[in-house]
């Protein structure tokens, strides 16, 4: 395994692997707060085509990946404000992007491993470039998202409430997306774009069901990504036939069942069983509400 | 403290009129509104009774009239308001606690993440305890019952010492008891801390015996006054422009005849 190391594309691997899980980890916390997930999936698919057309036209896939995918949730921000309005757009934008990208992929007669590489990622393919791209934008990507941390978490919370007190929430949530599509782009070139999604949602949706304040949950889902990450390029290098990013899907998904099933939203719950949780008493009100209502009959309540 | 205005006016409206799209909502709102006056905000769905709050936010512009806010007209931002939005069903699982839902109010429009900080977090613990929410603080916002997070939520509009608290239906979806323990709240919080109160409801009875009023709103017109002087048969024809029953049964007011 040391041995391993020495070999320069494992020391590419590990760094740009780590570098993502920690950016993922942060964007994942907002893509799984906001209700973005479906978003988070659609968005590397339509990176995909822009990869496929790079491949076509001779450049490095990641610039094609972002250009695409950055594109898509800029546009999925300003025209999806309204989340089963954004589901749509979401649909229609990704399934558009996948016919494009076959398109390239039909016109592309070059080596078909590359285009394997962009779908399901590789270890193998990651260049010095890549590793300089990778961390230059995710340091950019990092600064930018603790600048907005506060703002962004006020708008994810309340929406409203923010915009009251003078917070840009249409801005911020263009610009969350856009910051989104920048982490898919780097995180895609190791994990692929059919996998990436579960870099990014995977530690986060986990650690949402281990911590309920929002520094630790990124911290636990930057930790279990972090983990997640070594683990899959370890087993890679070391089978020479499990693909990485299958390795992550595995793991993620191995975490994240248990703690789905055994833990509830926020852990610890009050310790006081007086006090019912918020779907029982709704129901408890429209009963109460109709028993008024009849009782006033005709009458509308004032 | 800051330096109260001459009329101890906290908010006037000068013959506002109020369009969304196109369709008029209100034409010529004309009232003001007293420091530490507790109003009861009512009327049918789409009467205007959330564009109210949203124009003295500064989140949309009157078509015409004037409004002012302790002397000055509204803007967004504007730390002399508390605001608590419609509930919101939060159960989609955001890892969150009560305490850190309340800080937004005091630092959620700073950039950065916000360092650690003692002073903050007491001040987090005063104002939970002054709602009755103290032991809330370290629960997750999506285990809150609807009056937990309507506690939760005056807490952060109260971090800015506001002199206007406007609450948007802050009763919906609330059991007879959770209703009275809020009104109980919002009334108590009038009274130490002088902050004036517009209350969006659809039912005036939970508050009947602790405000000084009501605003009620229809047909593209509202009435200012006295619970006892608006909801009134007459009154009411008049402002919906139909006749308009109003019955008291059992130390109740309920309002036949028209939607509310």
């Amino acid at each position: 395994m040391l041995n391993l190391l020495h070999y320069p594309f494992m020391q590419n691997a590990i760094i740009t692997g780590s570098i993502v899980a920690v950016l993922a980890a942060v964007v994942g916390y907002f893509i799984v707060a906001r209700s973005l997930t479906f978003a988070a999936h659609a968005i590397p698919n339509i990176g995909f085509a822009g990869a496929a057309g790079a491949v076509l036209a001779g450049i490095l896939p990641v610039y094609g990946f972002f250009a695409f995918a950055f594109t898509a949730a800029v546009g999925i921000g300003i025209i999806g404000t309204r989340a089963r309005e954004r589901d749509i757009v979401v649909a229609v934008l990704m399934s558009f992007g996948l016919g494009l990208g076959f398109l390239f992929l039909s016109l592309y007669s070059g080596y078909a491993q590359r285009v394997y590489g962009i779908l399901f990622g590789s270890i193998l393919g990651i260049s010095v470039q890549n590793v300089l791209v990778t961390g230059v934008a995710a340091a950019i990507a990092l600064v930018l998202l603790l600048t907005i941390y506060r703002p962004l978490l006020f708008c994810t919370v309340d929406p409203q409430a923010a915009a009251a007190r003078g917070l840009p929430v249409a801005i911020l949530s263009v610009l969350f997306l856009a910051l989104a599509s920048l982490a898919i782009s780097l995180s895609a070139q190791m994990m692929g774009a059919l996998l990436v999604f579960t870099l990014l949602v995977g530690p986060a949706a986990t650690a949402n069901r281990l911590t309920r304040r929002p520094g630790r949950t990124i911290l636990l889902a930057a930790f279990l990504g972090l983990v997640y990450v070594w683990v899959g390029i370890g087993a890679a290098a070391l089978s020479g036939r499990l693909p990485v990013s299958f390795m992550v899907s595995a793991l993620a998904f191995a975490v994240y069942l248990p703690v789905r099933l055994l833990a509830s939203p926020g852990p610890g719950r009050r310790l006081s069983g007086s006090r019912k949780p918020g779907r029982e008493r709704s129901s408890d009100i429209a009963i109460n509400r109709r028993v008024l209502t009849t009782e006033a009959e005709e009458c509308s309540i004032c | 403290m800051a330096v109260l205005e001459e009329s101890g006016q906290v908010v006037s409206l000068d013959k506002v009129s109020v369009h969304l799209g196109k369709r008029l909502i209100q034409s010529s709102m004309s009232f003001s509104i007293e420091e530490g006056e507790f109003l009861a905000v009512l009327g049918p769905n789409g009467a205007g009774k959330t564009t109210l709050l949203r124009l003295l936010l500064g989140l949309i512009q009157p078509s015409s009239g004037n409004i002012s806010l302790f002397g000055h007209p509204p803007r967004r931002g504007n730390r002399q308001i508390g605001y608590v939005p419609q509930f919101r069903d939060w159960d989609a699982g955001i890892a969150i606690r009560a305490r850190d839902v309340v800080r937004l109010g005091l630092d959620g429009h700073r950039w950065g993440p916000g360092l650690p900080s003692k002073k903050r977090e007491a001040v987090i613990d005063e104002v939970l305890e002054e709602v009755g929410a103290l032991d809330l603080a370290e629960a997750s916002l999506g285990e809150l019952s609807g009056g937990e997070q309507q506690r939760v939520l005056i807490a952060q509009a109260l971090l800015t010492h506001p002199r206007l608290l406007l609450l948007d239906e802050p009763l919906a979806s609330l059991d007879l008891a959770r209703e009275a323990e809020i009104v109980g709240l919002v009334a108590r919080l009038r009274e130490t801390r002088k902050t004036a109160v517009l209350l969006v409801t659809h039912d005036v009875n939970p508050m009947l015996a602790e405000i000084d009023g009501v605003l009620f709103m229809a047909n593209g017109r509202c009435a200012k006054g006295p619970t006892a002087e608006v909801i009134t048969s007459r009154a009411l024809s008049e402002l919906y422009g139909s006749p308009v029953e109003v019955v008291g049964a059992l130390g109740k007011l309920f309002v036949v005849g028209a939607p509310v």
